[in-house]
């Protein structure tokens, strides 16, 4: 790849933290309602590689951060919040449990937001507060991420709290403790697990394009 | 060759010297099994510090430990500086909100008097009760937070990525009110008895900012708070990946590194021997699961990486053990080390040449 492709210049701007160099690589502002494209032509393929590149541990923590945010502030300013060409979805949210450490859900919440997706945040709540308002939203796809071990453990409560309650999203997990043991998101009753923001993306894609479609809002 | 055992302290000294103890020194940094040892809550556990004398002395004897850990949990540090601490019934006391809710808060902000925080007066208690009670012949591991890394705590770690990145008047402001309480608090704790300081510094890992970020940031606050610290220091990432940024470790002072799982502790070996020591590796998190033989079989591994020739201190790869690891698993590690790490060596080592490490991005 050299450094004339799109994404490869787009890629280094955000990894770069080059907010100019990064909105250049994306077209001028003038551009944009034109350019609605760039978010699956650049966008999305180079949060992906960027979520691969830190699976593999060749880029940190604080560029995926700052890389999903530049994201979704450019991605705003193309797609407005309440833009109906977002991506037509069913009720989703994302929430921590139980801890003040917010970055991770912030990434997957940028890096969604980023690839065209709305969401609800709900930031921190406990395992009743959390499965009240999923019940009530009638969330169809939950996003929980944790920092500690004892948090992730806590999802299982959630699962079988929204099991009584008649009420089944798909579930899906991030955070430090599912990365150092693959097997705990079975263990916890998790649909799935994601590695990476960008992995996230992915896996909510998928399960949206399986849904079907009278299952959608 | 004497035919005594060495003391804990011999052992972990020779190991730092790089040379070949009797056996491996076994770290096994546990906190709140003390809590299970003492039939306690986690919270009445850390409420007194006879409590955590008890359970220190205890869980040595129990898994014949080569260090007593005065580490009570992290957020005692941002609790200090005037935050909250959640308690859970099964994990390490949480910080609450952050202390810090605007960055123009730090134009303003004074570090706390170790003195005057009856929190931190507990832990020294602790110290120095361990020392009282202790064998004098083992060593006591006290902790601190990094400056660069108890922002997390402090101001939460979204706010301090953009403070760091967006704000660096601010950000150099807040370094140097962490590193006059941090030179203080690890000092504190040496003066109660502490025989080191393990400094946590989970941010200046090439997990969380690249090592060109580290160089410029992390790499001299650390320089300076070592630099102030009257004692050994090791430098510990807490599960961050220190592979890209090893080679500057050294300028540190730091004598020992912890090391993450994700890390390759025998590539790590071949650079760091002779230079810094390598604590680590085992996966806490994953360790909750495994079975006697499995905790022998990883104990063996860790040590076939990185035991030969002294230089190495087995531990887990985060500075503390999950409450949830059963009692037959650290039984097993222990029993594990005593076995496979008696010197010289039944486990053969890793002598494959190390791969150059990966360059990241920047």
């Amino acid at each position: 790849m050299t450094d004339a492709d799109p994404v490869e210049t787009f890629l280094n701007a955000l990894l770069a933290m080059d907010r100019v160099a990064a909105k250049r690589a994306l077209g001028g502002p003038g551009e944009a309602a034109a350019r609605l494209d760039v978010v699956e032509r650049l966008v999305v393929p180079s949060l992906e590689r960027i979520g691969d590149l830190w699976e593999r541990g060749e880029v940190s923590l604080s560029q995926v951060y700052m890389s999903g945010r530049m994201c979704e502030e450019m991605v705003d300013a193309i797609l407005p919040p309440c833009d109906p060409r977002r991506v037509d979805q069913p009720p989703m949210a994302i929430a921590v449990l139980d801890d003040y450490h917010l970055l991770g859900k912030r990434m997957v919440y940028s890096v969604l937001r980023a690839s065209g997706y709305e969401l609800k945040d709900y930031g921190t709540l406990d395992a009743d507060t959390l499965v009240s308002r999923v019940v009530r939203d009638g969330i169809v796809v939950l996003l929980i991420s944790v920092l500690m071990l004892p948090s992730a453990l806590h999802i299982k409560r959630v699962r079988e709290a929204m099991d009584r309650a008649g009420c089944r999203p798909f579930i899906l997990v991030g955070g430090a403790p599912f990365r150092f043991d693959t097997e705990l998101w079975r263990e916890v009753g998790a649909d799935a697990m994601a590695g990476t923001a960008a992995e996230g993306v992915t896996l909510v894609r998928k399960f949206l394009d399986d849904l079907p479609k009278e299952h959608r809002a | 060759m004497s035919t005594r055992p060495m003391t804990s302290l011999e052992r972990v000294l020779t190991a730092l010297g790089h040379r070949e103890p009797d056996r491996v020194p076994l770290f096994l940094l546990l906190t709140m099994h003390g809590a299970q040892e003492l039939g306690l809550s986690i919270e009445t556990y850390f409420s007194r510090p006879e409590y955590v004398i008890e359970g220190q002395l205890r869980l040595q004897r129990k898994y014949r430990n080569d260090c007593l850990y005065s580490f009570f949990y992290a957020s005692v540090e941002t609790e200090a500086w005037g935050g909250d601490v959640l308690y859970t019934d099964d994990g390490p006391p949480n910080a609450g909100r952050p202390v810090i809710r605007t960055p123009e808060q730090i134009r303003t902000l004074e570090p706390p008097r170790v003195a005057d925080c009856a929190c931190l007066v507990k832990v020294l208690e602790a110290t120095r009760g361990l020392k009282a009670a202790g064998d004098g012949e083992t060593p006591i591991i006290g902790v601190v937070m990094s400056p660069f890394s108890v922002p997390v705590m402090q101001m939460g770690f979204e706010a301090y990525l953009i403070l760091m990145f967006e704000q660096p008047d601010l950000f150099e402001h807040l370094m140097r009110l962490n590193e006059a309480f941090c030179i203080d608090w690890a000092n504190a704790q040496l003066a109660a008895g502490a025989t080191a300081i393990c400094y946590f510094d989970p941010v200046s890992s090439s997990t969380i900012v690249s090592p060109e970020h580290f160089r410029r940031t992390g790499l001299q606050v650390a320089k300076r708070t070592l630099a102030g610290i009257k004692g050994p220091v090791a430098m510990h990432f807490a599960s961050g990946r220190c592979t890209p940024i090893l080679d500057d470790l050294p300028d540190t002072g730091a004598a020992v590194i912890g090391v993450s799982v994700l890390d390759d502790l025998a590539a790590l070996k071949q650079r760091a021997a002779g230079k810094m020591a390598l604590l680590g590796n085992l996966n806490g998190v994953e360790m909750r699961r495994w079975t006697p033989e499995q905790a022998e079989a990883q104990v063996k591994a860790a040590i076939a990486a990185a035991g030969h020739g002294g230089g190495f201190i087995l531990s887990d790869n985060h500075g503390e053990i999950p409450y949830q690891v059963p009692e037959d698993t650290l039984l097993a590690v222990s029993e594990a080390v005593h076995r496979w790490g008696a010197y010289p060596l039944a486990v053969s080592g890793e002598r494959a040449s190390a791969p150059p490490p990966k360059v990241p991005r920047s």
